[in-house]
């Protein structure tokens, strides 16, 4: 597995050389938020908005509607908390295409709770004619910019920057209301769907689960609406003791919400395990350490998947540390 | 086809007939937004009759059935624009731009639209009728109306997002938006102005109605806003305060030079102009007839009109 950096940087100017109706607009966040090079670039479709993300919304509101197609950035948590009214009432409701590019998704900052867009899925879930996309590697964040353009509405992403492994090839790009099958078996024990960065914690998991002999389908999910994936379905169908999800901020309205709702409507009558934040805040510190402190990590999805199977699987946090450590020595 | 003119005359007697007419649908409907149509009939009049340069009205000049909430399968449907001239999907970029903040004047811009020959007589008469385009409080959709605009503070970014993308683009149309006094209240008031100012929107022009009054009570003392013209000032902005009953005043007010920065117009209203039979109410911000007492003083005054 391959650490790349500072994917989103290349592919805003990517997007920025091929549509020039694109704009960058910027909270203050922007040398955060990987657009320092674009400014440098194309200081002339690079908007120095102020920290003041009501006006930036509706500011972009009024350039997409003669035309431009602004991209605006900041932390995902100033992009929905801060702004849902201006989210909704200027882009939402109108249908215009903004492009909201919310970084450090989650406890992906050590910015603590005021940094942290832990229940934003759910959120902006609730917003009519919005588009979420949940980030989980290098190959999505170089297709995401693109399917957000050709989205017919606004869209919501929670974006990964700096160092983010290549965990998909990098030919193989994310598709539009698709999950990614990262493993599937005939006859499953458990399906694990994971988003955003949990899919490595995911995928460290179900490397242990396999070496014990426990059959498991996993779907990385990164678009979070709409959900309507078939495939996703299918999982749930097989899948003999049930369904969990580990997702990237609170399990209350996310990526385990979604697959409830989705379970709920086909009648599939599964037990369902949520691993993410249990419906409180986090507080500030690294991420490894959050996601094990907030038992958002491969071990809970591991304990997890022992309880639908009423097992004990014996599976060590050393097993675990050794496998991604061998991942990350691979860069 | 030869733009319409209208005289200063033609003026006032339109915003006596806007002010007549919403009394009337006050007294019909048991309430309305009446001190608004009081202190902004000129302003509103002015707007659309004299400082304004729109096109001719491309809006079905009858009251249509509301089209739908906009979303992918719905973003074709007609525009209040369409009534200022302004077609989004085949745009004159020549023409000016109307963008309403303070919708809850809805009933204003509908009557100010019949005075222009832009809507229908009858099209008021499904003036907040459940069903129809022509809401109490308006939204896109509704005759005149270019966005939104319920939620205060929006629509001044909004239609300021708009002077920037025209500024960019080189477009020669002004993007005029109105206020009430009262939203400026308002953070993201600020939050453009300041932006507007750093831009430098010299194709940009507000219009405050000061009338002084918000739903409370008097705006100076629900939360003081003044001194307005130096807060605008030391904001980067042009700012003059005129009459906002005086037509030549309002439309002066527009020519205004303002190189390099957006311009406030201040009009300076009272909220009972010209209808004295709401002078001793207070509040002011949504006029009840819900007695047979009132109803009778209402409808004498209507009728000497």
């Amino acid at each position: 597995m391959k650490l790349e950096l500072n994917r989103h940087n290349a592919n805003i100017l990517r997007m920025a050389e091929e549509h020039p109706e694109i704009l960058v607009l910027s909270a203050d966040l922007g040398s955060s938020c990987e657009i320092k090079e674009f400014s440098k670039k194309y200081p002339d479709r690079y908007l120095s908005m102020g920290i003041a993300e009501q006006n930036m919304c509706s500011w972009a509101a009024g350039l997409a509607r003669e035309g431009y197609r602004p991209f605006i950035h900041t932390f995902s948590v100033f992009l929905y908390r801060r702004i849902l009214d201006q989210l909704e009432m200027s882009v939402a409701y109108p249908n215009l295409p903004v492009v909201f590019c919310g970084f450090v998704p989650g406890i992906t900052t050590p910015g603590g709770v005021t940094h942290q867009s832990t229940n934003d899925i759910g959120v902006v879930r609730t917003v009519p004619n919005f588009a979420i996309f949940d980030i989980g590697d290098a190959t999505e964040i170089d297709s995401v910019l693109d399917i957000a353009y050709n989205y017919n509405g606004p869209v919501y992403i929670r974006q990964l920057r700096k160092a983010v492994p290549r965990l998909f090839p990098a030919d193989k790009p994310m598709v539009f209301n698709r999950a990614r099958v990262i493993s599937k078996e005939k006859d499953a024990d458990v399906t694990i769907f994971s988003s955003s960065i949990c899919t490595e914690e995911a995928l460290r998991a179900t490397v242990a689960l396999k070496n014990k002999g426990v059959k498991v389908n996993h779907l990385h999910v990164s678009t979070l609406k709409p959900f309507t994936d078939p495939q996703v379905v299918n999982a749930c169908k097989n899948s003999k003791y049930g369904v969990l999800t580990i997702e990237n901020g609170t399990v209350v309205g996310g990526l385990g919400t979604c697959v409830a709702e989705l379970m709920a409507e086909k009648g599939i009558q599964k037990p369902l395990i949520k691993v993410g934040l249990q419906d409180q805040y986090a507080h500030g510190a690294s991420k490894m350490y959050l996601l094990e402190h907030y038992h958002m990590d491969a071990m809970t999805l591991i304990k997890g998947v022992e309880k639908l199977m009423g097992v004990k699987l014996g599976i060590k946090k050393q097993d675990l540390q050794e496998i991604r450590f061998e991942d990350f020595t691979a860069v | 086809m030869p733009k319409k003119t209208f005289t200063d005359k033609q003026i006032a007697k339109a915003a006596h007939n806007v002010r007549k007419r919403i009394l009337g649908l006050c007294i019909e409907r048991g309430g309305c937004y009446l001190a608004q149509a009081c202190s902004s009939a000129e302003i509103v009049t002015s707007l659309y009759m004299k400082i304004l340069n729109l096109g001719p009205s491309l809006g079905n000049p009858d009251a249509q059935p509301f089209p739908g909430v906009p979303g992918p399968k719905n973003m074709d449907y007609p525009k209040g624009s369409l009534y200022n001239g302004y077609d989004s999907k085949n745009p004159d970029h020549n023409i000016d731009r109307l963008f309403v903040s303070c919708c809850h004047y809805a009933s204003v811009i509908y009557c100010t639209l019949v005075e222009a020959g832009r809507l229908s007589e009858r099209a008021i008469e499904k003036f907040n009728v459940d069903g129809w385009n022509m809401e109490m409080i308006g939204a896109e959709h509704s005759p005149g109306f270019e966005n939104t605009a319920g939620s205060l503070g929006q629509t001044v970014s909004i239609a300021a997002g708009t002077a920037h993308a025209y500024k960019m683009k080189g477009y020669k149309g002004k993007i005029y938006c109105m206020l009430s006094d009262g939203e400026l209240e308002e953070g993201q008031d600020w939050e453009c102005f300041q932006a507007a100012a750093f831009y430098g929107l010299d194709n940009f022009i507000v219009y405050v109605d000061v009338n002084h009054q918000q739903l409370e009570g008097w705006t100076k003392d629900v939360m003081n806003t003044e001194p307005m013209i130096e807060r605008m000032k030391a904001f980067g902005w042009e700012a003059v305060e005129v009459d906002g009953h005086d037509i030549k005043a309002l439309a002066a007010a527009a020519k205004t030079p303002h190189k390099g920065k957006p311009l406030m117009v201040l009009c300076q209203t009272n909220p009972d102009q010209d209808m004295p039979i709401i002078s001793k109410l207070m509040p002011k911000h949504f006029i009840t007839v819900t007695d047979d007492a009132t109803r009778e003083e209402y409808t004498k005054f209507y009728k000497s009109m």
